[in-house]
């Protein structure tokens, strides 16, 4: 029955934001996780969302189709008193921008919140279906 | 005379029993883009409701075979389904805005509880002639 569906749906919907919600929660964690070595210094994680294969009335639901790091490099800070400070007096802090994530972590709860509801609904329909004519 | 057992609840449901199947079918689809609402190059589709309920009232939704030898289509649910025009479309391509898929749930989820509450009512009607009252 296609209305099942729906539960599977709203279901990818909500693991692929908390997946979103662990990246970001593990990027804020390690903002401030500085090395000395730029090479094993932290850099953000970000999911990518990509739409799942559509089932037979063609509604498709999320999938992670991986977790990359990102590119941008770390930021370089002179700190010579710094227990981890390279040769030169630098430490290497994570590229993570800390008000990027935060505003990721809205967006995903707040998706996250959408997919519930529609869960919530659809289920009320359903018992309603099952207790017709009683 | 026969009369085959759909034939006969269409006629106790009369065009409930479709609108509870097109708005079902919406749902899902609706399902779909509020899933989808952070995935790169999404397209939000939607149901265009009273031409789906039309066509699957009278049949016509059903292929046109030219030859008996065609297979039959099962009327398939994927038919009146079209793209959303977007208001503001994003950068990364995707064409869902929430707040409208949220309001569009909204109403798919009110209609298909309103069609419930009239098979409802007709049954209750059928059941108080079957009994009299009592």
């Amino acid at each position: 029955m296609a209305g099942f569906g729906i539960f599977d749906i709203a279901g990818s919907a909500m693991a692929a934001q908390s997946v979103r919600l662990n990246t970001v929660a593990s990027n804020m964690a390690n903002a401030d996780a500085v090395t000395g070595d730029p090479a094993t210094t932290y850099r953000a994680l970000h999911p990518v969302f990509h739409a799942s294969r559509p089932d037979a009335s063609g509604n498709a639901g999320v999938s992670i189709a991986g977790v990359v790091e990102s590119t941008a490099e770390p930021q370089r800070r002179y700190q010579p008193g710094h227990p981890a400070a390279d040769a030169d007096g630098y430490v290497y802090a994570p590229n993570v921008d800390v008000v990027e994530q935060m505003v990721d972590m809205i967006s995903a709860s707040r998706s996250y919140q959408n997919s519930v509801e529609v869960l919530s609904t659809t289920k009320d329909l359903m018992l309603r279906t099952l207790e017709l004519g009683k | 005379m026969t009369q085959p057992i759909g034939a006969a609840s269409d006629a106790i449901y009369g065009i409930h029993a479709d609108a509870l199947r097109v708005n079902r079918d919406r749902l899902s689809v609706l399902a779909a883009n509020l899933a989808n609402a952070d995935t790169p190059n999404y397209k939000a589709r939607d149901i265009d409701f009273r031409q789906v309920l039309a066509g699957v009232s009278n049949g016509s939704l059903t292929m046109a075979r030219s030859t008996g030898s065609h297979l039959s289509g099962t009327g398939a649910a994927a038919a009146g389904v079209v793209y959303r025009q977007p208001l503001q479309p994003s950068a990364d391509g995707n064409t869902v805005d929430a707040s409208q898929e949220q309001a569009r749930f909204a109403e798919a989820a009110t209609r298909y509880r309103a069609s419930l509450d009239f098979a409802n009512g007709r049954i209750q009607s059928l059941m108080l002639a079957i009994t009299g009252g009592r």
